[in-house]
């Protein structure tokens, strides 16, 4: 059924990704690689792994930007920064990445609105892919399916495993913890407070998606520093000193 | 968008087929043509063969094609599963229709509601090609309101002018038939320059800030890869500006203008010297045609190129 849940439960799972804090250390994509390469999807094939065009599917991909306000746009001083970016799939309310799905494979979930792909149902016409504004699907051509980020269902509602460790692979590993998981359908939950607190964004909002992901903005620079930056570093010591051994020792070195 | 060569011969071919086996059922219902037999052959195997081949096409780039029956299922929400309904549906008043005017050598009484639903479900299965494309968002060169007419009367065209060539070949010119081809010339000429004005002047509908969330201006500082990966492979493809510009130009002198030019000759002509002429304006209108589509794919910018690089789609 690729119709869009007529009666949602209201438990939306998803992820709260926070852009002031995360470091790019790419982590988070490694871990999900490892987990999911065993996972519901397994195997995340590698095409010519060691060759020197490397082509394999992964469901999480952090990009680096550089984000530049000049001085009228951001209403303060100019101001330029780095921001890492991971994007993985949002889990949106309204996926078009289901209803363009012509056999049924590519669902959300009723129970809680993980989007999915039943692999024995896909026929590999990569429509889903086309239709996603976020790239989340990325094809399997060896296996002929299209594959996709599954919010680790085998992870979060894994009684094999201890409490603490149910939750995705990318949030589990993430050593600054930018990675937040939860329920946003829950106003609530820790993450629906955290996104309240932090004023969290739609990405795309003109797609019409709904996304359930969130992002967290990166805060305002502090005031005060120069070119935009918060600390000033100290001024240099005097290059002329008058007086004493420092007085004699410049004296003797200038001549 | 990557121009996947199943894709471009699938939705030409079938447009082509869907179109002469609509113009041949209106046609033969109305019994404007002959219901000859050979012509029937000719007319409804070369429509027929146009569709199934393409539809054969348009499997080879699935990565499970012995699984594409399962493709009929999710026809409430997919654009795909109408196409292939309609397409399959499409086939049995086709069918009945062909046996009818091969068979029976008539194409009246019940042959010809057959011939109308033939024509019914040929223009249906085009426009839900068409909406294919449209209905993707994350594309604003195929979210417009241009892209099903243009499909439609595409269509229309290059059956037109291999109904005409084939009327023509068995000795039973229409001229409203030609002047119909003509028609659908200017018609699909005005309707691309159109099509072509709207993508080139659009305001963007998103843009790298709107992808990111980001406030001012995003530039990609390092990918997160360091080879290209699906992605970029199937939706990065990019057409350069002044290929595009000379493509535009080829597809409307190819497409459109010559083989308007060569029905008017054949119209004046009349003869064999018509029926070459209305050969030649056929297979340079389909070439032109694949031009078009070509186009249609390596123009269209995806969102998904906002994370790698672009500024606004």
């Amino acid at each position: 059924m690729t119709d869009l849940p007529r009666a949602p439960s209201g438990t939306r799972l998803g992820l709260v990704i926070d852009l002031d804090i995360c470091v790019g250390c790419h982590a988070c994509a490694v871990n999900c690689k490892e987990w999911n390469a065993g996972g519901y999807h397994a195997p995340l094939t590698d095409e010519r792994p060691y060759d020197a065009d490397p082509l394999g599917v992964w469901f999480n991909r952090i990009h680096t930007y550089e984000v530049t306000n000049k001085a009228s746009e951001s209403g303060g001083s100019a101001d330029a920064r780095v921001v890492h970016f991971p994007r993985s799939c949002l889990h949106c309310e309204d996926a078009p990445c289901v209803t363009v799905c012509p056999t049924g494979a590519s669902y959300k979930r009723a129970a809680d609105g993980i989007v999915l792909v039943e692999e024995d149902r896909c026929i590999g016409c990569k429509l889903c892919s086309w239709a996603c504004p976020y790239g989340a699907r990325e094809y399997d051509g060896t296996e002929g399916v299209m594959k996709k980020c599954t919010l680790c269902i085998d992870r979060i509602y894994n009684e094999a495993l201890e409490e603490i460790d149910r939750v995705p692979a990318c949030v589990s590993t993430c050593p600054a913890t930018a990675r937040h998981f939860g329920d946003l359908g829950d106003p609530d939950s820790d993450v629906s407070k955290l996104v309240a607190e932090r004023g969290g964004v739609d990405l795309m909002p003109e797609m019409m998606t709904r996304p359930v992901n969130q992002y967290l903005p990166p805060r305002p620079r502090r005031e005060g520093g120069a070119g935009g930056a918060a600390i000033a570093a100290p001024a240099l010591e005097d290059a002329a000193p008058e007086g004493g051994f420092l007085g004699w020792l410049d004296k003797l070195l200038s001549d | 968008m990557h121009p996947a060569y199943s894709i471009i011969f699938f939705t030409t071919a079938s447009g082509l087929g869907y179109g002469l086996l609509g113009l041949l059922g209106l046609a033969g219902a109305a019994g404007t043509v002959p219901a000859d037999r050979w012509l029937g052959v000719a007319g409804l195997g070369l429509a027929l063969g146009a569709v199934t081949l393409g539809l054969l096409s348009s499997t080879f780039h699935l990565g499970h094609p012995e699984r594409a029956w399962m493709a009929m299922r999710e026809w409430r929400s997919s654009w795909l599963s109408r196409e292939g309904v309609l397409a399959l549906a499409t086939y049995v008043p086709a069918g009945l229709f062909a046996i009818g005017w091969v068979v029976f050598g008539s194409t009246g009484g019940v042959w010809a509601w057959c011939g109308l639903l033939a024509a019914l479900g040929a223009a249906v299965t085009v426009a839900c090609t068409a909406m294919i494309y449209a209905s993707i968002r994350a594309i604003p060169r195929w979210h417009n309101g241009f892209v099903p007419p243009v499909y439609l009367v595409l269509s229309l065209l290059t059956g037109a002018l291999a109904l005409d060539a084939l009327l023509r070949l068995f000795g039973a010119a229409r001229p409203a038939v030609t002047i119909l081809a003509i028609a659908a010339a200017v018609l699909g000429a005005g309707l691309k320059l159109l099509y072509w004005r709207h993508i080139d002047n659009a305001p963007p509908v998103a843009t790298a800030a709107s992808a990111t969330g980001l406030t001012g201006t995003v530039r990609l500082l390092e990918a997160p890869h360091t080879s290209p990966n699906y992605l970029q492979q199937e939706m990065g493809y990019r057409v350069a500006r002044k290929h595009a510009a000379r493509l535009r130009l080829i597809a409307l002198v190819m497409g459109f203008a010559v083989p308007a030019a060569l029905s008017l000759l054949a119209l004046v002509a009349g003869g064999w010297t018509a029926a070459g002429l209305a050969v030649v304006a056929a297979l340079l209108a389909y070439i032109g045609v694949l031009i078009e589509r070509w186009l249609f794919f390596a123009e269209a910018q995806h969102a998904v190129t906002l994370y790698y690089g672009e500024a606004r789609v």
